[in-house]
């Protein structure tokens, strides 16, 4: 090459993969085993042979939280047919239940959205083994059943603890209680866990990690009699004027019904106003003090605003650890970004040049619709504190769902944001949508006008 | 319908889709097996048998023509329904999604061609 053309450049060949690659990855929940099973796949697309080792402390195979990764357990529509598309169909073993409608509670009433195709489409699971007692041994967990398709796939796992990183000049030491091997790829898939941020720190001084807020998850046992008849197939969501919380649900998985809340800060007073309110008492039977059969509860953080500069040569966070989708579909984003990662490291290189062309667009674009997202759940607080806009919007839901048309437009609007299947971005165009929004004004005023009709009737 | 899978379950013989209709989905296989059935003329070859993780429909996709054989399940069978609009988007978002399809319609191409020699 002459040295002297400024325009011919040469790739330093030590920051790409090639045959005899050797790449960690720390941690082994969705966005780990993703990157794992995508890089093994594209590298033997591409016909270069490497070494991946995943590194996890967690045991999948126990229940309650030491076997945990404290998520509310959903596979959206659009992932469970993206992983079709891909050749992972997630087993029966590991699907607590398919989901096939949404029940909506609102203080104006209770309707039903279903599936566009009355399939069962959404997968509810547990990422561990489950709460704590659970003794379902033919059931999988979700966590486990990636990392089983990793292993059949030529990936080592290491069940250790990852007890520091550091940087040399031929590329980046993992180190555990037990060992120290060098790689040269590194993924950081450590979820929101601040000490292992603490060594991604060291290795890439300029990551500013995720801010996070405290979210609310519990599983009440009911048995799968009980749970086929107060719930079936339906994830059960409530739009109720409670303080701080923004979003509330009810999953039915297997034996357990999981409850989610989102919003602000969420402690064991709000907990207390939402399991208090009519709406959530009528999901259970009466008899039952859900309370007496809650086994686990924990109060997990959530991503609300994504890391920056996640990168670095041959270092590259993904999933919570980077950027994740505003309250919904955590799982959807560990995918999209953990399959960026991988595009990035085997088809490009693993320099920071190379993950901010090539990884660095996928999280700009979670990002940016983050932004749209958040103005999303801003309308929905204005919309639960609103009796009129609710009472519109559930009049609206309740015409389409007894239409038999493709356009349930709002129907659509709401199942996307329970589901977090689309971008928010889809969403709100789907929103502004002058039918949309002229049904909306239209019911809302007939609402309005039907309040005041049976208040004068009063 | 089983509430741990996904899709939509098919009993044995069930049509689940019919040739010379118009569609515009693809279907992804959960669970069991199906047997695709060329129903030219008056009678009914067995063109292939496909199982868990493989598609069909894929063609309604890529060509606006109608379905060139039937496809009908072989035993329970359950399958998750792929439409057009969503498959597209998908692609366009990451074009490796394609990846596979490409490389199941080539294994196909490659079994025609070997019947194909052997007649």
């Amino acid at each position: 090459m002459d040295n002297n053309n400024p325009i011919e450049v040469t790739k330093d060949k030590s920051l790409i993969i090639e045959n005899g690659s050797k790449i960690a990855v720390i941690g082994g929940g969705p966005s780990g085993s993703f990157f794992a099973y995508f890089a093994l796949d594209f590298a033997e697309r591409m016909g270069i042979e490497i070494q991946i080792d995943i590194y996890e402390a967690k045991n999948f195979h126990v229940a309650g939280p030491a076997g945990c990764n404290h998520c509310g357990g959903i596979v959206s529509e659009s992932l469970v047919q993206a992983l079709s598309a891909e050749g992972i169909v997630l087993p029966s073993n590991v699907i607590r239940r398919g989901i096939k409608s949404y029940t909506m509670h609102m203080e104006q009433g209770t309707t039903v959205i279903e599936t566009p195709l009355r399939e069962q489409r959404i997968a509810s699971m547990f990422r561990g083994f489950g709460p704590l007692g659970a003794d379902d041994v033919d059931s999988v967990s979700f966590d486990n059943y990636l990392l089983q398709l990793c292993e059949k796939k030529g990936v080592s796992l290491i069940y250790e603890k990852v007890i520091d990183l550091e940087r040399t000049e031929v590329g980046i030491d993992v180190q555990t209680k037990t060992n120290s091997v060098s790689y040269d790829l590194v993924i950081g898939s450590v979820g929101l866990n601040p000490r292992s941020f603490s060594f991604f720190k060291k290795i890439t001084p300029a990551f500013i990690p995720p801010e996070t807020t405290k979210t609310y998850i519990c599983e009440f046992k009911l048995g799968h009699e009980l749970i086929n008849q107060y719930f079936g197939n339906s994830m059960h969501v409530f739009l109720l004027n409670l303080k701080n919380i923004k979003f509330g649900a009810l999953i039915p998985k297997g034996h357990y019904v999981t409850l989610v809340l989102l919003g602000n800060q969420i402690d064991k007073e709000i907990v207390d106003s939402f399991l208090n309110s009519d709406a959530v008492k009528k999901c259970f039977p009466k008899e039952i003090d859900i309370r007496e059969i809650s086994p686990c509860q924990c109060f997990p953080s959530i991503n609300v605003k994504n890391a920056r500069y996640a990168f670095s040569d041959r270092v590259v966070l993904i999933g919570d650890s980077a950027s994740s989708k505003l309250y919904k579909n955590g799982i959807g984003a560990a995918y999209i970004t953990a399959k960026a990662a991988a595009k990035a490291a085997i088809f490009n290189g693993v320099s920071e040049s190379d993950f901010q062309k090539y990884y660095q667009p996928a999280c700009t674009r979670l990002n940016r619709d983050n932004s749209i997202g958040k103005l999303i759940f801003m309308v929905t607080t204005i919309i639960q504190k609103s009796a009129v806009l609710k009472r519109g919007i559930f009049s609206m839901v309740v015409k389409e769902q007894q239409k038999e048309t493709d356009k349930r437009r709002m129907s659509s609007v709401l199942w996307d944001t329970f589901t977090g299947s689309a971008p928010y971005t889809d969403i709100l165009m789907r929103v502004l949508h002058p039918a949309t929004l002229i049904s909306l004004i239209t019911n809302t005023i007939k609402g309005i006008f039907n309040l005041n009709n049976s208040k004068n009737d009063k | 319908m089983t509430n741990n899978s996904l899709g939509h379950v098919y009993n044995d013989g069930e049509v689940i889709l019919k040739q010379g209709s118009v569609g515009d989905c693809f279907y992804v296989i959960q669970k069991g097996m199906v047997e695709i059935v060329d129903e030219t003329g008056d009678k009914e070859t067995v063109v292939a048998k496909l199982g868990e993780t493989d598609f069909f429909g894929e063609m309604g996709i890529f060509e606006k023509d109608v379905r060139s054989c039937t496809v009908r399940a072989k035993g329970e069978a359950t399958i998750l329904t792929m439409d057009k609009r969503s498959l597209y988007k998908s692609i366009q978002k990451d074009p490796s999604l394609a990846f596979r399809l490409l490389e199941k319609m080539s294994n196909r191409l490659r079994e025609t061609t070997k019947q194909m020699g052997a007649k």
